[in-house]
């Protein structure tokens, strides 16, 4: 509305299904062995640098990255690489991975030491060697993320601890059992780089997380933000544009609007880096869904199949209709079990038949829901009768580039309409259409 | 395991199905339905029933001739002939309730795509149809038995009309102890099920208010002299709850519902005021249903981000 000061996000009241809030995190499970891939992130694969017979450690690294917009890629275990494969994505693409045989033991590297860090460039360098990417999802490294560009002003450091997904509570338990590793790595990254303000920014539907971070961050200028639960409330423009009241401009980055925003296990992970220089090999998972037999939180090595996971988690307990990696909004469905676990995974969801949504592609009613519902403000139902129409034009001037994925216009269609699907689909066909121009 | 699926996310969706609502708006209808039985008597439910059942059975064959899913199992082919009963009058013969139906669902809807795709409200556009097919009896109002004095042989709108319109009883006029279509009269029944939808999330206050609050503030300023008596009447709160608030036909979003509601109400007032009718609901929501693909152009929102920079 225009008469709005602030910039008005829309959101989307989805369930919470917070089932394992109060799941302790269990402790790390003990694979046969893993399959670690060398492309998680976001940019350019990382390449093998073990070969078949290699005695690896904890945090040996076994994938150099490709680049800079690439990522380090460790063994989470200690034992023997027994090859290299190449598997299928869920996304479709093949990518090269390392099999390591575990002895069990998760010795760690013993030539493992803290980084020495002092300044911003160090800061960098020492994540880059971590392999650390965007832990809450999109899987972004996290040293270009730190990079900040010359001549942009970034003022504030927004922690994502809205954890907006249902499901999932993995970030809340890092909250609730490490805070102090929060507000340690808040306090480190904002002295390294500068920045004036940090704000952690936690959903109104953890109240025992907001209550133990501002009293952990009392004295040390950190904001503990509550913001409502509502969808997608985590997603990285809304998520500045709440906590801030700036908006990101179309096509750029946080940083033009001044913001870096870092998850809540990614901040926890460099406190830890810094103070003991072990990488990225383990990742806290929420396991749920109705076909499992116990919710739970879980530490997992990377590289577990999600078939382990899962019987850690008490095994099956019914049919299982959709396996996901990731939350039911974003999350991406799998054909298989037997997939291993990547850095930025946050849940585990084996979904019972009646919790899948059932899509039918009824006639659109035009009722308005989706565009309603856009945080993004775009106009869904225009876009698909747009694509519809193969009017790529169109697609392009109604903005559907904009659109984040983030699975509201689905969700709230009454005519149960897979818009956010073709609205990945419109992306496609822009894409198509500049890259022949 | 390997039965999976998988497909694009999202995975959940939420329990609001297209059947669903048009459940909610037919449940909304039932106040509406007993007060015409009250006021009119079993012929009303008579009409209601043979709407709804040809309207019902047109799309199926129809559907069925041209090769197309049926679609009945969403009842929207319910909700319009029941829209449509409540625009006739009780006298209607039976024929004639049949022949509208057809026209309604087959014209109107179907022929320009089935649900969703009608460019303006099926069941007003079927009204005016038989409105100018059917000159004689579309207009031969049944009167309640109880009705007052001033109204047991004259609508309201021609009594306000004559001028005589601030001598109405607006509680009988609220209430719906009067002549007219079937569903139209009783805006006390029509508001219990305008409220009960916008309870349920499926309509928006935002155009019944404009609507019927520029409606009278037109009439003021044009001079009417019984402005309230005036909204009370006629097809206004049907119109205004149900007919101006089908999603199809009406703006995406709430600025352009505003500017909807109050065009309604403009044209409404003009006609009421000005023109050689008594009633303009019906033509004011159709014109109103023309003009919203520009009413969604202009008012559409910017993407986020492509606003110019403070």
């Amino acid at each position: 509305m225009i008469f709005l000061k602030k910039p008005h996000v829309s959101s989307t009241r989805v369930p919470h299904y917070k089932n394992t809030q109060d799941c302790a995190t269990e402790k790390l499970l003990s694979p046969k062995s893993v399959t670690i891939l060398l492309s998680q992130h976001i940019g350019a694969p990382a390449a093998a640098c073990v070969a078949k017979g290699d005695h690896v450690y904890v945090g040996t690294l076994v994938g150099k990255a490709g680049g800079f917009v690439s990522a380090n890629v460790h063994s989470s275990v200690s034992g023997t690489v027994s090859g290299l494969t190449e598997l299928v994505n869920p996304m479709g693409a093949h990518v090269q991975a390392v099999i390591i045989e575990s002895d069990g033991q998760f010795t760690p590297n013993p030539s493992i030491a803290p980084p020495e860090v002092s300044d911003a460039k160090s800061l960098v360098a020492a994540i880059a060697q971590s392999g650390l990417v965007g832990l809450g999802g999109a899987g972004f490294p996290t040293h270009v993320k730190l990079s900040i560009p010359e001549g942009a002003n970034v003022d504030t450091l927004i922690v994502n601890a809205a954890e907006c997904e249902p499901y999932i509570t993995s970030d809340y338990r890092e909250m609730v059992e490490f805070p102090e590793r929060i507000i340690g790595g808040v306090c480190k990254v904002r002295e390294l780089l500068g920045i004036k303000r940090a704000v952690i920014a936690v959903e109104a539907n953890k109240p025992a997380a907001i209550e133990t971070l501002r009293r952990l961050s009392e004295g040390k200028q950190i904001e503990v933000i509550k913001l409502p639960s509502t969808y997608p409330q985590g997603a990285e423009k809304v998520l500045i544009t709440n906590v801030t009241g700036r908006v990101v401009p179309a096509g750029k980055l946080p940083a033009d609007a001044g913001c870096l925003v870092l998850n809540t296990a990614t901040v926890s992970f460099i406190h830890e880096y810094l103070r003991t220089g072990m990488p990225l090999v383990s990742k806290r998972l929420t396991v749920d869904g109705g076909a499992v037999a116990r919710g739970c939180n879980l530490m997992v090595p990377i590289g577990t199949p999600v078939r382990e996971v899962i019987e850690a988690a008490g095994g099956y307990s019914g049919e299982c209709a959709k396996l996901l990696m990731g939350g039911p909004m974003m999350g991406t469905a799998l054909a298989s079990d037997e997939f291993p676990i990547l850095k930025n995974n946050n849940a585990i969801l084996a979904l019972s038949p009646e919790q899948v949504g059932q899509l039918k592609n009824n006639p659109c009613i035009r009722c308005g829901r989706c565009i309603e519902a856009c945080p993004m403000n775009l106009s869904p139902a225009e876009i698909q009768t747009a694509f519809e129409r193969g009017d790529v034009e169109e697609m392009q001037a109604l903005g559907a580039m904009n659109c984040i994925e983030c699975g509201s216009c689905t969700f709230v269609c009454p005519a149960k309409r897979t818009i956010t699907q073709i609205m990945r689909l419109s992306k496609g066909e822009i894409r198509k259409a500049a890259s022949k121009k | 395991m390997n039965n999976l699926t998988v497909t694009s996310s999202p995975h959940i969706t939420s329990p609001r199905t297209t059947t669903g609502i048009m459940l909610d708006v037919i449940i909304a209808m039932v106040p509406a339905m007993i007060a015409s039985f009250l006021f009119f008597g079993a012929r009303a439910l008579l009409l209601i029933a043979v709407c709804v059942a040809c309207c019902v059975l047109s799309e199926a064959a129809y559907c069925l001739l041209a090769k197309k899913p049926v679609p009945v199992g969403d009842l929207s082919a319910v909700v319009t002939g029941v829209m449509l009963a409540f625009n006739l009058p009780a006298t209607l013969p039976v024929w004639q309730a049949v022949i509208g139906s057809i026209v309604t669902i087959v014209v109107v809807k179907q022929l320009f795509g089935g649900i969703g795709c009608n460019f303006v409200n099926p069941a007003l556009a079927g009204r005016v149809i038989m409105a100018v097919s059917f000159t004689g009896t579309m207009v031969n109002y049944a009167y309640p038995a109880q009705a007052a004095d001033a109204l047991s042989s004259a609508t309201p709108l021609s009594v306000i009309t004559a001028g005589n319109g601030a001598k109405l009883p607006l509680w009988d006029l609220f209430a719906g102890n009067h002549g007219g279509v079937l569903g139209e009269t009783s805006c006390l029944a029509l508001l219990i099920g305008g409220l009960y939808l916008i309870l349920r999330g499926v309509i928006k206050p935002i155009i019944p208010i404009a609507y019927i609050g520029s409606t009278f503030i037109f009439l003021a300023l044009f001079g009417c002299e019984a402005p309230l008596a005036s909204i009370l009447s006629g097809g206004l709160f049907l119109g205004a709850f149900f007919m101006a608030t089908d999603y199809t036909t009406t703006p995406y979003t709430n600025t352009g519902k505003l500017i909807f509601g109050l065009g309604c109400g403009l044209i409404t007032a003009v006609i009421r005021t000005f023109a050689n009718s008594t009633e303009g609901v019906s033509y004011a929501i159709l014109l109103m249903n023309l003009i919203v693909p520009y009413i969604n152009g202009w008012t559409r929102r910017k993407p986020y981000g492509t606003e110019a920079a403070k």
